[in-house]
């Protein structure tokens, strides 16, 4: 085994790339992730997070570049690198039949966990999933917010020192997401390196000290939230709805010529008109002054959402 | 090997929650089936003269036969539903490769979960046959054995087909088209020199004919070398079945 210091990456990828009979899923990426780090895949759905994450869980195999996790190669070290990670997939996987302290201290025996310590330290995560409640009910009567807990707190169970989240909060209410984070950021604080992938730019701006946005199966950027805003997009953005109007094409013509020194970039949506400017107050007041009147005018800050917006498209992907 | 074993205690802790589901099928529909086939039609064929082993009554010669065609039941079932359960509906086994364990020791702990689901039908099923007095020979204890592995050479080929399928609408086909025409023509009620030659030619193919024959054999005090042509027939269904279907098995989960 390959002694790994405290500066080496936990994870690294060189032209990391994943086909599957006739497509491409992941097109040769780079990135390290550094121990004690907190790092995001943001990306539409089929951009290539989920098979990203598989092969960094060393359940997938790599079909081309070169992919080190802990130090080693999954394609040789696959059981020992699994032995120190956990994982909580897309979807819960949990055993219904079975009472919540038990589906933890089940999936403990997987990793050679002595019983009555897997039992211990089921019930310390029950504690830390606030789930200590549910010890004894089963599965099957959770509410969705409690399952998604149990799947964190299965995933870890091993202890491990990196821990791969694909997409956490998909699903859950506001109330069962913030919980969800609160815990996540704990077992930040307490050392540990998260690998997430979100389509959720609030969660990338939470948890993420840094990210990469991926949009089909290749990095279209990569940087902290802050940074990627900064490269991105504007400070602020003014948001003018107008109200249905007939000659849509020559609207759009007209509002481009005359909001056209105001701002980096126009965008039209369908009854939007959105201006990407580092003053959006003074380019609100510039639009009444030259006769435009919108229905409504919002100011607000850049957010990482228009920078996946931007570098994603907003053609709709299912 | 310590995985599979990890694999095989999930299974049994599984089953610790759920076994009185399968108490009817172990051990009530047993003393069902040699009651009504043993004793009742039994009657009528022993007081026929048409005994298919002179001096052999219609139960002794139905009882070893359905303990075999109950192996064959268990295992075609066994690797329906609750193994499409773990392959697609509950993605059990996707749980289970985040772990250590890796694909040879899942599949090694299923088979040792499908030997010992199929072993607790088949001591179930002996009691019966002890209890209904139809075991006349020591040897008769290998049917259990035999039992075990016959179910095998159904349950491995079983498990190769469903690591390949995501829907689950062919179980029923199976159960209909495959399942009863084995149950009724594999010499369990009568014998497979009664049918037309290609139809017996097809049946001496299966695990479950054979399985029969040795089984009877065992209970009846018969048995001797004229076992081993069938007892390699049935073997070779749970190796090839077993290749297969661990080959399967792994082209569906690493990917």
């Amino acid at each position: 085994m390959s002694f790994s210091s405290d500066a080496a990456p936990l994870v690294s990828a060189r032209g990391l790339t994943k086909r599957f009979a006739g497509f491409t899923a992941v097109h040769g990426i780079d990135f390290d992730v550094a121990r004690g780090e907190a790092f995001g895949f943001l990306g539409p759905n089929g951009a290539g997070k989920t098979s990203t994450m598989r092969m960094i869980g060393c359940v997938s195999p790599v079909t081309a570049g070169t992919l080190s996790v802990l130090g080693m190669d999954p394609a040789r070290d696959g059981p020992l690198i699994r032995a120190r990670i956990g994982v909580v997939p897309q979807t819960d996987i949990l055993d219904d039949e079975l009472s919540t302290l038990e589906n933890l201290i089940v999936y403990g025996r997987y990793f050679d966990i002595p019983r009555g310590e897997s039992r211990r330290r089921a019930v310390e995560l029950l504690d830390f999933a606030q789930l200590t409640e549910k010890a004894g009910a089963r599965v099957q009567t959770l509410s969705g917010g409690m399952k998604r807990r149990l799947t964190i707190a299965r995933s870890l169970i091993n202890q491990p020192e990196l821990l791969l989240l694909d997409e956490p909060t998909t699903g859950l209410d506001p109330q069962a997401r913030h919980l969800l984070w609160d815990r996540l950021y704990a077992l930040k604080r307490r050392g540990a390196t998260l690998v997430l992938t979100t389509h959720y730019m609030d969660e990338a701006e939470q948890l993420c000290d840094r990210l990469v946005i991926m949009d089909g199966g290749r990095i279209a950027a990569e940087g902290s939230p802050r940074e990627l805003i900064e490269h991105h997009s504007t400070r602020e953005v003014l948001e003018l709805r107008f109200p249905e109007m007939a000659g849509e094409e020559q609207r759009d013509g007209h509002i481009d010529t005359v909001l056209a020194d105001l701002g980096d970039r126009i965008e039209h949506l369908a009854e939007r008109v959105i201006l990407y400017t580092d003053d959006g107050e003074a380019a609100s007041i510039a639009v009444h002054e030259r006769g435009l009147r919108p229905e409504s005018v919002l100011v607000r800050r850049s957010t990482l959402e228009d920078v996946f917006l931007r570098l994603t498209g907003r053609t709709l992907i299912d | 090997m310590t995985s599979a074993l990890r694999v095989l205690e999930h299974d049994l802790r599984f089953y610790r929650q759920t076994w009185r589901g399968t108490l009817t099928s172990t051990f009530v529909s047993p003393v069902l089936f040699l009651a009504a086939l043993g004793l009742g039609l039994g009657t009528f064929v022993d007081q026929s003269g048409n005994n298919v082993i002179p001096g052999v009554s219609y139960a002794a010669f139905v009882g070893p036969a359905l303990l075999m065609t109950q192996a064959m039941q268990a295992a075609i079932f066994e690797c329906s539903y609750p193994l499409m359960g773990k392959f697609e509906w509950r993605k059990t086994f996707t749980g289970i490769l985040a772990t250590p364990v890796s694909v040879g020791g899942l599949f090694a702990g299923e088979v040792m979960w499908l030997s010992f689901r199929l072993a607790v039908g088949a001591i179930g099923f002996f009691v019966a046959l002890l209890l209904f007095g139809l075991v006349f020979a020591p040897s008769g204890i290998l049917a259990i054995p035999i039992a075990i592995l016959t179910g095998l050479g159904f349950a491995l080929p079983m498990f190769a087909f469903t690591a390949t399928i995501t829907k689950d609408e062919p179980f029923a086909l199976i159960f209909r088209f495959i399942q009863i025409p084995l149950f009724l023509f594999s010499g369990a009620f009568f014998p497979i020199s009664s049918l037309p030659p290609v139809l017996a030619a097809i049946a001496w193919l299966t695990p479950i004919a054979n399985g029969i024959e040795i089984a009877r054999a065992a209970t009846l005090g018969t048995l001797d070398a004229s076992a081993l042509p069938h007892l390699a027939v049935i073997l070779a269904w749970v190796v090839v079945g077993g290749i297969v279907a661990l080959r399967q098995t792994t082209r569906r989960l690493v990917v």
